[in-house]
């Protein structure tokens, strides 16, 4: 069988194994350092966005707008070629990690700014009346409503962080895609990259999967 | 001689409206007024301005137990000293009953966990809903929640209690239970500014009615007087209205 020689030739992916799995190691400690980051750097965003004295909110919208308008692509061109020319050099990883918080915390950004804002606004008072400050009401009252409502896309941003992780291979990072590739050209036969394809879906797959679970189980009411 | 609410010139605008048109009140300590008037007159606005919830003016004042209710540090103070009981009552939905009445005295005072729970459970006991402490707010009926809510406002132990129409949001048949722990409250000596529609609690519980019409107090006095011998023929209009529709 051709087909079978060609895209799924044992002999071929059980060589190029180990450096298949360096790469899914680069990808998820890519993949969660970018998350983290970019969650943290969300809530910042999304608070200076909704509370900031106005030049700061103003500050916060035109950060969110462009990053989520600029492709991901350009920017870690940018990062990884550009910022050299003024002084700035950055390794493979902390491009691919800066380019990714820096947009993965403007979509962030607005779904922690839809669940705050879907919290009524008898919650803030209420906290007001009983004389809690600004850091209680949030942390106490309104942080923990929120964030039932924004987990489920959270976790979607999250599932696009790790794929967007494969774009890292264009600045040399040694990701998963990046492995699969060299693999390929090592042993002249496309098994590797296929080797990679389904170890996005395994990783990504039960991920994909828990969002509609609790997409379907917020969204049965209950609040 | 002022109260421990003192209201001076309050005026309140939303943009070219004018919701309160300068009003002053006086309000004893210990003293229950009860604010009606027809819907839009300013009942809300009037009450919300004393925790500032809602801006008010630069020329008005309000002192609450002599602190000026003014935005920056002392805002704080005050609302401590300030309970609010809502028309919808706010509960916090991702709290247990208990935890509702706990968390102001553990955020704001430092009570001890421990304190604060044997606390609350005092204070359920007394609106009668200690059974359902462990209950998420969506799990009990209007009534039950609207007391809870007392008894988290009751928790700061504040020196005056507000209440924005607590009842309208109610089925008639739970409006009893939260009148009742409301008029035990009255007993208590707490000083009580009640917005409301419900006049037979008004004329029993009040020792003072204010008929609001307009964003201007235009009548006030004992409620005897102001049920049975209103001299303004706005306040005769809107009694009439409401006490045989
Ligand atoms: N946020 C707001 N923006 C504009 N107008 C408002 C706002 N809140 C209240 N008003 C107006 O102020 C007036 C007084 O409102 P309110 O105090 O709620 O009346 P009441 O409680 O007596 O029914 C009303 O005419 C209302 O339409
Ligand atoms: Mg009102």
């Amino acid at each position: 069988m051709e087909i079978f020689d060609t895209f799924f030739n044992m002999e071929v992916l059980l060589r190029a194994f180990p450096m298949l799995m360096k790469g899914l190691w680069v990808m998820l400690q890519l993949g969660l350092v970018s998350i983290v980051a970019g969650l943290i750097l969300g809530l910042g965003l999304a608070l200076v966005r909704l509370y900031a004295p106005r030049p700061a909110q103003l500050m916060a919208r035109v950060y969110i707008d462009v990053f989520r308008s600029l492709p991901l692509l350009v920017l870690l061109i940018i990062v990884y070629y550009a910022l050299p020319f003024v002084g700035l050099r950055l390794s493979p990883f902390w491009s691919a990690m800066s380019a990714l918080t820096l947009v993965s915390g403007a979509y962030t950004a607005e779904i922690y700014r839809a669940g705050i804002q879907a919290i009524p606004h008898g919650q803030f008072e209420a906290s007001a009346a009983l004389g809690l400050s600004y850091r209680h009401t949030m942390v106490d009252v309104i942080l923990p409503q929120a964030v039932k409502i924004v987990i489920p896309p959270l976790t979607n941003n999250s599932i696009n962080v790790i794929k967007d992780t494969a774009l890292a291979s264009v600045v040399a990072m040694p990701d998963l895609l990046k492995q699969a590739t060299q693999a390929q050209a090592l042993a002249a036969n496309p098994s590797p990259l296929i080797g990679a394809a389904v170890i996005y879906v395994m990783f990504l797959w039960p991920a994909v999967a828990a969002v509609s679970r609790l997409e379907r189980r917020f969204g049965a009411g209950e609040r | 001689m002022s109260g421990i609410v003192s209201i001076r010139n309050l005026r309140k605008s939303y943009g070219t409206f004018e919701a309160l048109k300068g009003i002053d009140l006086d309000i004893a300590e210990g003293e229950v007024v009860c604010v009606v008037g027809p819907s839009g007159s300013g009942k809300s606005t009037l009450i919300r301005c004393i925790n500032r919830l809602e801006d008010f003016a630069r020329e008005s004042t309000i002192t609450v137990d002599g602190i000026p209710v003014q935005p920056g540090p002392a805002l704080a103070k005050v609302r401590a000293e300030v309970g609010m009981v809502f028309q919808s009552f706010n509960l916090f939905p991702h709290l247990t009953v208990r935890r509702n009445v706990m968390l102001a005295p553990m955020r704001v005072r430092g009570t001890s966990t421990a304190e604060a729970a044997d606390r609350a459970d005092v204070l359920l006991r007394r609106v009668g809903i200690y059974e359902q402490a462990d209950k998420y707010p969506a799990f009990l009926s209007g009534g039950q929640q609207q007391r809870v809510a007392i008894a988290r406002a009751l928790a700061m132990e504040p020196r005056v209690m507000l209440f924005d129409e607590p009842t309208s949001a109610l089925d008639p048949e739970m409006v009893g239970e939260v009148l009742d722990v409301m008029k035990q409250l009255a007993g208590t000596g707490v000083t009580m500014i009640v917005v409301t529609h419900e006049m037979g609690f008004a004329r029993q519980v009040a020792d003072r009615v204010l008929f609001m019409d307009g964003g201007e107090v235009i009548e006030t006095g004992p409620p005897e007087q102001i049920f049975s011998n209103p001299t303004e023929a706005r306040t005769q209009y809107f009694l009439s209205a409401v006490l045989n529709h």
